[in-house]
């Protein structure tokens, strides 16, 4: 009985005091960074400020203690990240709030109190997925449900009257006043899809073909799932006009590909395949030239480079420790609250700043992957490092784009940018890959040693 | 509110959000650093079996010139060992062996290593596939010395000091 050594005898502690401490901190500069951009926009912490910090604690106890009840297992500081992340997100929409009221007075557009709306039904979204979803192996029997929903998700912003296009990219659905971007939740859906086809598929995927500098290249027959993932990708930048989701959508695939068959081949037809779509896209469509454009070349400034180039001064003046939280003007950067709000946190928190929320990030994605090299399941892990690598995918192609690192795309920050469908579905991804971490960190079963000597061991899958 | 405070507000404010970020990863060090194994399993003790008990459980410190433990040392479960301590050692897939082998070719309960108190001897439980010494299938108890490897499946063991 002594398997000392045995990988699944290691007992998971549930380290729920630990979560509830770093939630306590999480709030404790959600509440901070409000006060400080009272005090540095307009010399005093604003009203509201009590009022808010009652509304958070009772919240953040309320979902404490759903995840005490319902995921008691789950890793302990996935949810304070996100506290953390969220709720700077929204500090820094109300700093740019602020500031919009300064410049054009009362008709400014004010976003925080909507994005604390969101939140809020981020959360709600985030306990009803870990109430409805026990067993996030259930998930698999609907993979191809998941599919079919991901297609009809993407096609949606393309139909005639519900579908509308804002800022040249046609994600939009609107319905009464809410406008939602189904690409987001396409995103979860289609991790799903993946891992679910995968984990059946992967077999026949990972046979090798020719080898070719040490590398072994999948076989020609076996390129046809890669090569439609390849065109739906093309199809959302063609007629969706939207560079962050396509390139989003087609990594995550060819990752998830590379997890499941273990073949380094995949990611390189994968890199072929992009590099060539994205040759000829950069040929062939305006909006992607533009883009390429402003990349390379951001000045002079011209309309196409001036946010990039707003981003990037913003960046640089904020230096190593920032303007402070309210004393800069992250407003004159367009959306800066939203796609540029890696831009803002970099000019009022510096440096610094930008790179604790880089760490908070990496360290999410670390959990993801974390989570799924302790599942049981093949499902599970794929779903788990799928999940984890969109939002570092997210996370790179948005970042990547403020800091011209790589061309500029519009993807949302996760839980930093204003936007309620990435809010609602990032919590929805937090809330999959607690489940997940619980499953795969409970103490297995206690298993009745079988009696019989010699007897077929009946494995139940 | 003057320029000084504000700074000071603003440097409290980044070394907030840097502590939260090192507690964070304070919590998850068990992942550099691995987590704790439940070495002393005393909540397990009642699952082994009644007659693997009465064996001489006192003689912990092993006499010199006797194995101090048994190493797996090729196939699925390489590196894994278990202390010996003058107890049987049986080794299998099963759940009551000492080591769970995770291979497909041994059987649930497949061989013993057994002491008299000099000499440790291997005994083969009627596996399928044999328990072999070098080329020499085991059919009855046969003495094992340190350092000679036993072959049962894919999986080789050895008595170490």
């Amino acid at each position: 009985m002594s398997t000392s050594s045995a990988p699944n005898s290691v007992v998971y502690r549930k380290r729920r005091g630990a979560e509830a401490v770093l939630v306590a901190l999480a709030l404790l500069i959600v509440i901070a960074a409000f006060c400080a951009v009272g005090l540095g926009a307009r010399d005093r912490i604003p009203g509201f400020v009590f009022g808010l910090s009652v509304c958070l604690v009772v919240i953040a106890v309320a979902t404490h203690l759903v995840v005490r009840f319902v995921a008691p297992y789950a890793d302990p500081v996935l949810v304070p990240l996100v506290v953390t992340l969220n709720g700077l997100g929204v500090a820094m929409i109300y700093r740019i709030d602020l500031a919009e009221l300064d410049r054009s007075g009362a008709d400014a557009n004010q976003f925080a109190g909507r994005q604390v709306l969101w939140t809020a039904l981020g959360l709600a979204l985030f306990v009803a997925v870990l109430l409805i979803v026990r067993d996030h192996r259930k998930l698999q029997r609907f993979t191809y449900t998941f599919g079919l929903i991901a297609f009809v998700l993407l096609i949606l912003p393309l139909l005639p009257v519900i579908g509308t296009e804002i800022h040249g990219a046609r994600i939009w659905v609107r319905i009464g006043p809410f406008s939602l971007q189904p690409g987001e939740f396409a995103k979860i859906c289609l991790a799903i899809f993946f891992a679910g086809y995968l984990v059946v598929k992967r077999d026949a995927l990972a046979l090798a073909g020719r080898r070719f500098m040490g590398i072994d290249f999948p076989r020609g027959r076996d390129l046809g799932p890669i090569l439609v993932a390849w065109l739906v990708s093309l199809g959302v930048l063609v007629f969706q006009r939207d560079l962050g989701s396509s390139l989003l959508f087609f990594g995550l695939f060819v990752v998830m590909l590379y997890i499941a068959t273990e073949r380094p081949g995949w990611l390189v037809v994968g890199t072929t395949l992009f590099l060539g779509g994205a040759t000829f896209a950069a040929m062939t469509f305006g909006h992607v030239q533009v883009r390429i454009d402003a990349w390379l070349h951001p000045f002079p400034v011209t309309d196409g480079t001036y946010q990039l180039v707003q981003g990037l001064y913003g960046m640089a003046w904020g230096g190593l420790l920032g303007r402070g939280l309210g004393q800069g003007s992250p407003e004159i950067t367009p959306f800066g609250y939203s796609d540029f709000i890696f831009a803002s946190i970099g000019e009022e928190l510096g440096l610094a700043g930008a790179m604790a929320v880089i760490l908070m990030y990496a360290l999410i994605v670390e959990r993801g992957l974390r989570t799924a090299l302790l599942c049981r399941d093949a499902f599970g892990k794929l779903l788990a490092a799928g999940l984890a690598v969109s939002i570092a995918l997210q996370v790179f192609v948005v970042v990547g784009g403020v800091t011209r690192v790589i061309p500029l795309t519009g993807l949302t920050t996760p839980f930093l940018s204003y936007g309620g469908s990435s809010i609602l579905a990032n919590w929805a991804i937090i809330a999959l890959l607690l489940r997940i971490s619980d499953q795969s960190r409970r103490p297995p079963p206690e298993s009745a040693p079988l009696q019989m000597d010699d007897a077929t061991q009946v494995v139940k899958l | 509110m003057t320029d000084l405070t504000l700074t000071l507000i603003q440097l409290g404010f980044l070394a907030v959000l840097w502590l939260f970020v090192l507690s964070a990863v304070s919590v998850i060090r068990s992942d550099i650093f691995g987590a704790k194994v439940d070495t002393p399993r005393a909540p397990k003790q009642p699952r082994q079996k009644a007659p693997k008990q009465k064996a001489p459980k006192g003689g912990r410190k092993p006499k010199r010139g006797m194995p101090s433990t048994l190493v797996v040392i090729d196939g699925p479960n390489a590196g894994q060992m278990v202390p010996v301590t003058g107890a049987d050692i049986l080794l299998g897939r099963g759940t009551d062996a000492a080591i769970r082998l995770d291979d497909d070719y041994v059987s649930t309960r497949h061989a013993r290593f057994s002491t008299n108190g000099q000499q440790w001897y291997v005994e083969d439980l009627g596996s399928t596939n044999g328990t072999y010494l070098g080329n020499q299938r085991v059919t009855s108890p046969v003495p094992v010395d340190l350092g000679v490897a036993v072959r049962l499946g894919k999986t080789v063991v050895e008595l170490r000091k």
